[in-house]
């Protein structure tokens, strides 16, 4: 029997699944807990965060790299989760949004900043910004305004126009004594 | 938009992966991913196979071998190598214009060789890697080679490696001793991709140019060597250098209009950063 496109129906469609590789266990770290899964081969990070384990404080917004939204920490590195499979973060460690505050009562210093500086309107980018100044502070913080400002023109945020989130990037790492160019 | 379905292999070393690209099922290499993976989410792209090499170690090199060269491999990102100090000090242009790569978070994924195999007429990597006449050593079931990236880059998006080939390492050789360099590009916003940018190194003997290399991207298919532009200054007054090579310039490209800017704004925008590079290359002569 042929279908619409003219492939016989009894071989799979495309592509030639093979079982060993169409899906995979993994096991990975994900806020400091062990989670273990079986993924489809094309099951995107952000998508697995998000519905397969219900941390939905990753957020998307354009899953192609640009807005940021969905940015997490991947050992420590702040990446994008858009474009990164669930599958290859087999035997890898992630943070997410969910895992930054020390506890219910107590927010990280940058949650922390950005509560006192009110750096949001609507909130969607915030979870992406803490994240990639997460993984800034993990790497030493910024040396100067100039670094901090690379780190966050990787986020989109449509609301704020930024300057509530600069003031609370730069108290949270501390460039408060540095003379700011805003 | 997510990707249409494929299947995953995660390489146990690069002879697998070889082994794989050689293989009946129509397969693709995938190291950082930050190029790949956005066209596979919108679809532009698809592929039955995906074949990863982000996490092998074998390929996880930066090194200076015998003969002084910079080697980097095929799994280290560009984040790496932009904080090495070894690329700081031996080829600080490699390291100044990855910097100017998107943003940090996508240098933290994006590799070198990923961004020379997908060749972005508009990125930063292809034209540094002419301008510091780096070699790209290409691997496949047959055999090794070893390409000048020259000759690699033959249009926008395409590049000589055949479909079953690996791109394992690109090598850098030393830098003159001496030689002032300086990599200047126009981005609409920080992070973006550039409308056109300029990598140029020279040298000098007493007042004269005695070595130029010049590289522009953004203004043709990819990256452009300036070969008359080069000539045209080569053994002239470094003082006289930036006029003539503007008006070698004006007549070597032609850059094409797109939906990000005209020819005209292209062309002005290659004199004014040629005029800004070659004087900042200038300065850096010792
Ligand atoms: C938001 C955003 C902004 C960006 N901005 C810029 C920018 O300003 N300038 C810039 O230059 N780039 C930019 N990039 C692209 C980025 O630099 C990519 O990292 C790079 O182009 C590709 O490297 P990769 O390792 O991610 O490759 P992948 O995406 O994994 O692969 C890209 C292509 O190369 C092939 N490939 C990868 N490795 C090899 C290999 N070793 N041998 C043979 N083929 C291989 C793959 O099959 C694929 O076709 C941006 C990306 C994003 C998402
Ligand atoms: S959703 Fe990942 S960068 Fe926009
Ligand atoms: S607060 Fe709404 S997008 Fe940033």
């Amino acid at each position: 029997m042929k279908n619409r496109l003219g492939r016989t129906l009894n071989t799979p469609l495309s592509p030639p699944y093979s079982e060993s590789s169409a899906h995979h266990e993994i096991q990975l770290h994900v806020n400091d807990e062990v989670v273990t899964a079986r993924v489809e081969s094309r099951l995107l990070l952000t998508d697995f965060l998000r519905h397969r384990i219900g941390l939905t404080g990753t957020h998307v917004g354009c899953e192609q790299g640009t807005c940021g939204a969905c940015t997490i920490l991947l050992d420590g590195k702040a990446i994008r989760s858009c474009l990164m499979l669930a599958v290859q973060a087999n035997g890898r460690t992630i943070r997410t949004v969910e895992g930054l505050a020390v506890s219910d009562e107590k927010l990280s210093s940058i949650q922390k900043a950005f509560h006192e500086q009110h750096g949001m309107q609507c909130g969607f980018c915030t979870p992406g910004f803490l994240m990639s100044l997460s993984g800034l502070a993990e790497q030493g913080g910024p040396k100067n305004d100039a670094e901090l400002d690379d780190h966050l023109c990787g986020n989109i945020c449509r609301c704020t126009g930024y300057v509530n989130i600069r003031r609370a990037a730069r108290q949270a790492m501390d460039l408060d004594a540095v003379e700011s160019d805003e | 938009m997510k990707p249409a379905p494929f299947d995953y292999v995660a390489a146990q070393s690069v002879d697998h992966a070889l082994t794989l690209l050689a293989g009946e099922v129509e397969a693709k290499l995938i190291a950082g991913g930050q190029s790949l993976m956005p066209l596979l989410n919108m679809r532009l792209g698809r592929t039955d196979l995906l074949i990863d090499i982000g996490h092998l170690e074998e390929l996880n090199h930066i090194r200076i071998d015998e003969e002084g060269r910079l080697v980097i491999g095929a799994s280290v990102t560009q984040a790496d190598v932009q904080n090495h100090p070894d690329v700081l000090a031996g080829w600080p242009m490699l390291a100044a214009g990855i910097g100017e790569i998107g943003h940090p978070q996508i240098r933290n994924r994006g590799t070198i060789c990923g961004s020379l195999a997908h060749n972005d007429p508009a990125a930063e990597l292809p034209a540094i890697a002419m301008a510091l006449d780096a070699v790209a050593e290409i691997h496949s079931v047959n055999g090794t080679r070893t390409v000048p990236v020259e000759d690699l880059f033959i249009g926008p998006f395409m590049t000589a490696l055949a479909e079953d080939e690996l791109l394992k390492q690109v090598v850098f050789p030393p830098q003159q001793e001496g030689a002032g360099w300086s990599f200047k590009e126009f981005a609409t916003r920080p992070g973006d991709f550039a409308t056109v940018g300029v990598a140029a190194q020279i040298a000098l003997l007493g007042e004269n140019v005695s070595d130029v290399k010049i590289v522009v991207f953004g203004v043709a298919g990819s990256a452009l060597r300036l070969d008359a532009t080069e000539a045209s200054i080569l053994g002239r007054p470094a003082e006289r250098a930036i006029d003539i090579a503007v008006s070698e310039l004006e007549m070597e490209i032609k850059p094409a209009e797109d939906i990000h800017s005209s020819h005209l704004f292209r062309k002005e925008l290659a004199v004014e950063l040629l005029k800004e590079s070659i004087a900042e290359a200038l300065e850096r002569c010792l």
